[in-house]
């Protein structure tokens, strides 16, 4: 864990390379999180991989979260470790829903970090961000036919039609 | 030659399909399909309230079922800042260690299996069975136990449970000398695992494997020494690594992991101090049993906990432990209510399996079932 100062500093230092990209950050239950511009992810998960001192070189983690109903609605998080020194970063990515039938896009970060394939896969399943230039963005734990974003907070729960008749057709 | 394999066969160790690509028998390129056994867990969780939500984890990966709880209790106990009695830390050491035993030994007697030494079954099934017994004897339940609390374990160790726990300890390392002078030396076995399914230490950081596949390539991360995690800090253990990476090695490093956890278990029984097994705070632990007859408040706190349940401050952690396959974490987000408003767990052998292709292309068929059982998925933790 980078301390409030560290933290402080980290952000500094991407602001003076990328500016404008780090929105907000701040330490809580002790972990220290970024909250970043989603337009300029690879910018600062690049940054935070290979720039000297930082090293930040293992994702442990990429999942998505639904936080209707604030807005922007979607975030990315990216739990980032280095393994030297084991301080995580969380880097968190919010989304806006951009409606109707659209779908919230963010860069894939499949080149900076293979081990994202799979979640990034995972996160497009259950929630619908689509993750542009990733090599097979396709369902993955879900059929391939299944319709909806099941994981995000306004998709119910038992929403899924149990096909038994056998006891409606007998019993009505 | 495109050959599907699976989802339902023995070899996969679950439902695991492969859709593999085969020029005469050499593995060219392969992809597995998983989803099979997906139950929408994490999904189910928003719709409980917490302490519903830890029988419901135990059962993604169904192999290592108290990591579950660890990962999904230490993230509601950070979130809510309680401190967790130093009993209880040395209890959940004491059964962390214990299903790790248990989980390489399925490991072991699996691959085994799959590799043509069908005794091995039996013998590691015989430990495990002991495992099941001292499980069954502390919790009431021999898999999927809901022992740990948020705040602590349920229950203080049973009479008689130090001493099963004792003798069983002395007699694990025996037993694995014992696996090890039927494998180590055996022809079959040697030339099946050795200097196959090697993938290279920084391809394997780079697709994110942790665990015992990682250690087995030289990498010495281990997530018990790296974080101050339960009563970690106070033991004194060794992480087996392994030099080339193959299959051979990946062997090895668990066969020693399962000597150092009876150390972890042995150190953690002669040092179990005396104390409260749960943490005090009824605003989140279940008073006991002898108080709700003779104190109203106490009453009143086990009506709304099993009512309600507590609710949690809004926030969001990300909490890891290490599991017999590797890194476990558990992101839990809190809105403020009684249930979690997501609960997500970054489930080792869903990471791992990635590695798969790396480990399997350019070599034989029959050493790709040889390295899926060294990779050791876990297919309920896959598809969760």
């Amino acid at each position: 864990m980078p301390d409030a100062p560290g933290l402080e500093l980290i952000r500094g230092e991407i602001e003076s390379v990328h500016p404008g990209a780090v929105l907000d950050s701040g330490f809580e239950h002790g972990c220290a999180g970024l909250s970043i511009d989603p337009a300029r992810v690879l910018a600062v998960l690049g940054w935070l991989r290979d720039a000297p001192g930082q090293g930040y070189r293992f994702l442990s983690s990429l999942h998505a979260a639904d936080y209707l109903p604030a807005e922007p609605r979607f975030a990315v998080h990216y739990e980032l470790l280095n393994r030297d020194r084991v301080e995580r970063i969380r880097v968190k990515a919010l989304l806006a829903d951009p409606g109707e039938d659209a779908l919230p896009e963010i860069e894939s970060c499949c080149e900076l970090f293979p081990t994202a394939e799979f979640q990034e896969r995972e996160a497009f399943d259950f929630f619908g961000i689509v993750f542009k230039g990733h090599p097979d963005l396709t369902r993955i734990l879900l059929p391939e036919d299944y319709v909806g974003w099941p994981q995000r907070r306004d998709f119910p729960v038992g929403g899924e039609p149990v096909t038994f008749t056998y006891n409606e057709r007998n019993y009505g | 030659m495109t050959v599907n394999i699976g989802p339902h066969h023995p070899a996969t160790h679950g439902v695991l399909r492969l859709v593999v690509d085969l020029e005469g028998e050499v593995v060219q390129d392969l992809k597995p399909v998983i989803g099979y056994v997906h139950t929408g867990i994490e999904k189910s969780c928003e719709d409980k309230s917490y302490w519903k939500v830890i029988p419901f984890v135990e059962r993604m990966d169904y192999v290592s079922y108290f990591f579950q709880m660890q990962a999904f209790c230490g993230a509601v106990e950070r979130l809510i800042e309680l401190e967790i009695p130093p009993r209880a830390k040395y209890l959940r050491t004491i059964f962390l260690e214990l299903n790790r035993i248990h989980s390489h030994l399925v490991w072991l007697g699996t691959t085994a299996l799959d590799l043509g030494a069908i005794s091995m079954l039996w013998y590691c099934f015989r430990e495990r069975d002991r495992i099941l017994d001292l499980f069954e004897m502390a919790t009431g339940q021999r898999m999927h136990t809901r022992y740990f609390q948020v705040g602590g374990v349920i229950e203080d160790i049973p009479l008689g449970f130090a001493e099963k726990l004792r003798s069983f300890v002395a007699e694990m390392p025996v037993r694995v000398e014992q696996y090890q002078a039927l494998l180590d030396r055996n022809e079959v076995f040697l030339s099946r695992t050795k200097g196959t399914g090697i993938v290279s230490r920084e391809r394997l950081l780079e697709l994110g494997v942790t665990g015992p596949l990682l250690r087995a390539a030289g990498e010495p991360w281990d997530l018990r020494k790296a974080v101050d995690c339960l009563a970690y800090p106070e033991m004194e253990f060794k992480i087996p690594v392994g030099t080339v990476g193959d299959n051979y090695d990946r062997y090895r490093v668990r066969v020693a992991e399962m000597v150092e956890s009876t150390r972890i278990i042995e150190q953690a029984l002669e040092g179990l101090p005396e104390g409260p097994f749960i943490a005090e705070d009824r605003k989140y632990v279940l008073p006991p049993r002898s108080e709700l007859s003779t104190s109203m408040e106490s009453l009143i706190h086990h009506f709304k906990l099993v009512t309600e349940g507590y609710r949690v401050g809004p926030g969001e952690t990300y909490y890891a432990i290490e599991s017999p396959r590797g890194e476990l974490g558990c992101f839990v987000l809190a809105d403020g209510s009684a249930k979690p408003a997501r609960v997500h767990f970054r489930d080792p052998s869903f990471v791992n399996l990635q590695a798969f292709r790396d480990m399997s292309t350019g070599e034989y068929i029959a050493d790709m079932i040889c390295s899926l059982g060294m990779l050791d998925p876990i297919l309920g933790g896959v598809d969760r």
